[in-house]
């Protein structure tokens, strides 16, 4: 009763010049990081959703009643897709020797492999136009035998290609690097030749991460805009992609159109992101 | 058997087990390689081949273009007005989600993300939503005379939301690794928070750092997609270096785009090279 | 229940590098023995054990399974049985098709497949688990399952690296009384490397002491135990005390002591004599022919042994394990008298290779 309200000594809490700074540095960093954020990121997302179906449906309608509007959406998952998978494959064949064999020129090949984060988009547009378009020689000779790059779809899966090219390699390479390679020899002991211990093995241990490798491919090239506008030709019904819609869209002066279209990309993209990101942050496969 | 008979057939079969590996790993290297040449090497080449065909001649002669130095001139403005935002508010948010504990901290996650999965016409398209005619915060702006759209602060503005989260995602995962430990200990010691942020943390998270402004450079040169809606693309005023491109392969002077898109890659490439290869070797000096 | 076969290598040699790792390894395992690879880590036992299971590749030597030569044969052709230190497991399978692996790799049909899984369970007692995966058993089970999957396809021959390493010591023991009754049922030739001398001791038939790459000595247990043939066998083999001296008349010479057993040695010569502790018997009080004073430095009690340290007059230290009905009167400070009883003799360059002589 008495006793126990009197047990616990209470102390005054001073506002000292310490717990000022405590206080500063704890709530004003987070109301900082609070403001910047929500301005720059969150007040325009909502500007796009709010524009693009404030009016309800009407304006996703009237954009996809465009001409070459389902062609766009189409062809822009399509390729998107298509590069995932190739990326996936040819990504996870890039970490294996990167990982595991030795040779000459190994360093190389990895600095190579992360050239398209430093290369610029247009530019790499520009590249692909310059060697596999009508100017030049191997252009020439590939339209000669038939296969068109510039102005066709193959353009727009192959500039996706060199733009994602380190995706799926940099998911999977420490995968494989903290793999324990006791399990493929135990496999080995037991009569399993090279590619079934892959299968069985180490494909199993891989597929998180190449998963979030094609994920992230996938996310990343349905905005795909710099090397697309150039190598593409923007044929409406053909090649022309959803990001260049969008683009053709607001430049005619119809913003709440492009809005609507904008935004169920981006809201893909975003769902992509996000559970890749929660992928390629989860702990490490259980231990012994 | 004879020792001799015995001996050739043992040779044959280690002969034969060594073919097969070395079959393989051709095989995948080889593969490897096309996959790299046709992606990127080529292409490289290409470029090059065309820049450099009349030796340094055309590169001095787009050099000496008033258009062309004024797009790098305002190309490095706004990457040095992106590069300071971005990295100053981005080392606080990494700090605040590393370091601190709170409700919605998975929100200001996800909203970091958030840049990432948003194709840069969207950015220009929101850019046009909220400061073009009709937008959300026009108004404003030109009550005091400030033109946003089709200038420079409208540029800056799509180039800093995309270019937001490198800094943060390089910072943070590295602040988290670190702990507290020795920013407790120069608490202990007496330094302020200031102080301990100048002298131990700020050391500690450099090469991160370091690699998340040459990410943000990287991609602030060569952004194409939103820059090219807000610009106006006025020539000599609202052009970036990227725009150039844009317009001189329109004009049929390919020369110069080529050199102009070499530029860009080559600043990039040697950027983010140069940071690694520094990371590297404080990494092999500290003994990691 | 036969059908296995011996191993015989022959000159074996393995160099990573500049590092020579096994240097001129020769020996034979009978069909349907244990034979056990003992040595300190780095000795090379487990890269001769890789290089019979076909993981590794030999620099040179030859290597023989039921007589027909294997050495550049691959992994899977081997058909050898392999059980690692650290299980290996396969994490992403269950237990059950762990076991399998080996089975279906040989395209074994799935009757043929479950007959044996349930042989196997029931010889590991893992018949609960089938559904499990690695992760969800403990060490001891992890290393059954191992055993089981490694089993499954009748290999000729077992090779564990190993394979108690990676458990506490109870569980270890376990194993290893389990081990020995599994192959006393199934008769398959193995090969265990380890570390572990008492493994070693009570379940190999024959034991290959190997030491910096080379084979130090090749003989049953109570052999090695009992005539170790180089100083380091001695010393690495059982408790050892070492004592330094010269060869003098056919005895080692300390001090003002000597001890028996240096006749085969050149006079004159540094040498040192290796004794057990349980090989220095306690002599009464009173100082005889052959025997030697010292002093007790200290008294331990292990269990039913008693452990004296005593200081010999030269200042080098004994260790004595004597039965403590016999240490009536022994304290510390006190002179006794002591045989010292079967010492081994081995020239003293050649001792300083196992100067870590352990007790």
């Amino acid at each position: 009763m008495a006793t126990a309200a009197q047990a616990i000594p209470r102390t005054k809490r001073t506002l000292t010049g310490a717990r000022v700074a405590t206080l500063f540095r704890r709530w004003g960093l987070r109301g900082t990081a609070a403001v910047y954020l929500v301005a720059m990121i969150a007040v325009p997302a909502i500007a796009v959703v709010s524009q693009g179906f404030g009016d309800g449906l009407t304006s996703l309608k009237s954009a996809m009643g465009t001409a070459g509007a389902w062609e766009a959406l189409r062809l822009t998952l399509a390729t998107s897709a298509a590069a995932a998978v190739i990326n996936a494959i040819f990504g996870t064949l890039l970490a294996y020797i990167l990982v595991r064999y030795r040779f000459r020129g190994r360093g190389m090949l990895s600095a190579i492999v992360d050239l398209p984060f430093a290369i610029p988009t247009l530019v790499t547009g520009v590249m692909l136009v310059a060697l596999y378009g009508p100017a030049s020689p191997v252009g020439r000779a590939l339209q000669g035998a038939g296969i068109n790059v510039v102005f066709a779809q193959l353009g727009i899966l192959l500039a996706l290609l060199v733009i994602t090219l380190p995706f799926t390699v940099r998911t999977v390479q420490p995968v494989l690097l903290e793999l324990d390679t006791a399990e493929e020899e135990a496999a080995q002991t037991l009569g399993a030749t090279h590619w079934r211990t892959f299968r069985s093995i180490v494909f199993p241990a891989l597929r998180p991460a190449i998963t979030a490798g094609a994920l992230l491919t996938f996310a990343r090239c349905l905005g795909e805009f710099g090397s697309v506008v150039i190598i593409s030709g923007n044929i409406t019904g053909r090649t022309l992609t959803a990001p260049v819609f969008i683009f053709q869209l607001t430049m005619s002066f119809k913003p709440q159109e492009a809005a609507a279209v904008a935004t169920v990309l981006f809201a893909l993209s975003f769902v992509l992101v996000l559970v890749t990101t929660r992928l390629t942050r989860l702990p490490a496969e259980v231990s012994e | 058997m004879s020792v001799a008979a015995t001996d050739t057939r043992l040779g044959q079969e280690r002969l034969h087990q060594h073919r097969r590996r070395r079959l393989l790993r051709t095989a995948l290297l080889g593969v490897s390689l096309a996959y790299l040449a046709v992606l990127l090497l080529a292409p490289l080449a290409g470029i090059l081949w065309v820049a450099f065909r009349h030796g340094f001649g055309d590169i001095a002669q787009t050099f000496s273009q008033p258009d062309v130095r004024h797009a790098f001139l305002l190309t490095a403005i706004i990457a040095v007005v992106t590069l300071a935002v971005t990295t100053f508010f981005g080392v606080i948010v990494a700090w605040v989600l590393a370091r601190q504990r709170f409700r919605g901290k998975s929100l200001l996650n996800a909203l970091v993300d958030l840049p990432l999965a948003v194709s840069p016409v969207t950015v220009g398209l929101i850019a046009v939503l909220l400061f073009g005619r009709g937008g959300w915060f026009e108004p404003w702006f030109s009550a005091q005379g400030i033109q946003v759209i089709f200038a420079l602060p409208s540029m800056i503005m799509v180039t800093t939301f995309i270019c937001i989260p490198f800094v943060i995602r390089e910072v943070a995962p590295v602040l988290e690794e670190l702990g507290t430990s020795e920013e407790d200990a120069a608490r202990t010691l007496g330094a302020s928070s200031i102080h301990s942020f100048r002298r131990v943390t700020l050391p500690n998270i450099r090469w991160g750092l370091f690699y998340g402004i040459a990410l943000t450079t990287a991609r602030a040169i060569g952004e194409i997609g939103a820059v090219l809606i807000v610009s106006g693309s006025v020539q000599g005023q609202t052009e970036t270096a990227t725009l150039y491109i844009f317009r001189a392969l329109e004009e049929r002077q390919t020369e110069s785009a080529y050199v102009v898109a070499l530029t860009l890659a080559a600043v990039s490439v040697v950027l983010l090279g140069t940071i690694e290869f520094f990371k590297r070797r404080s990494s092999r000096r500290d003994g990691s | 229940m036969s059908g296995t076969g011996s191993i015989r290598v022959e000159g074996l040699y393995k160099r990573f590098g500049d590092f020579l790792a096994v240097n001129d390894v020769t020996f034979t395992a009978e069909e349907g023995s244990i034979t056990a690879l003992l040595g300190p880590s780095g000795s090379g036992k487990s890269t001769v054990l890789r290089m019979i299971a076909g993981l590794e590749e030999p620099t040179a030597g030859r290597i023989f399974m039921e007589g027909a030569e294997h050495t550049y044969k691959s992994v899977q052709e081997r058909r050898v049985g392999f059980v690692f230190q650290h299980y290996a497991l396969f994490r992403h399978m269950t237990v059950q098709d762990n076991i399998t692996f080996g089975l279906s790799v040989r395209k074994e049909s799935k009757e043929f497949q479950k007959e044996r899984l349930s042989e196997l369970l029931e010889l590991v007692q893992l018949g609960p688990f089938r559904d499990r995966y690695p992760d969800q058993l403990s060490g001891g089970q992890r290393q059954r399952v191992a055993l089981a999957r490694a089993l499954a396809p009748r290999p000729r021959v077992l090779l564990l690296d190993e394979p108690f390493g990676a458990l506490d010591a109870r569980v270890r023991q376990e194993l290893r009384r389990w081990l020995d009754e599994l192959h006393r049922e199934l008769g398959v030739t193995s090969l265990l490397v380890t570390h572990d001398q008492e493994e070693a001791m009570e379940l190999a038939n024959t034991v290959v002491v190997m030491h910096e790459g080379g084979v130090e000595q090749v003989g049953t247990p109570a052999e090695i135990y009992d005539h170790p043939s180089t100083a380091f066998v001695a010393g690495f083999v059982g408790a050892a005390n070492v004592l330094a001296g010269h060869v003098v008349g056919g005895s080692i010479q300390f001090g003002d002591d000597r001890v028996a057993g240096a006749g085969h040695l050149e006079e004159g010569v540094a040498a040192q004599a290796f004794v057990r502790p349980h090989d220095v018997k306690l002599a009464g009080w009173e100082p005889r022919e052959g025997s030697v004073v010292a002093v007790v430095d200290r008294v331990s009690r292990l269990g039913w042994l008693s452990q004296l340290t005593l200081r010999l007059p030269d200042g080098q230290q004994l260790l004595a394990q004597v039965p403590k009905d016999e240490t009536e009167g022994v304290v510390e400070g006190v002179k006794v008298v002591v045989d010292l009883r079967n010492a081994k003799a081995f020239p003293a360059e050649a001792a300083a290779r196992s100067a870590e002589a352990v007790v």
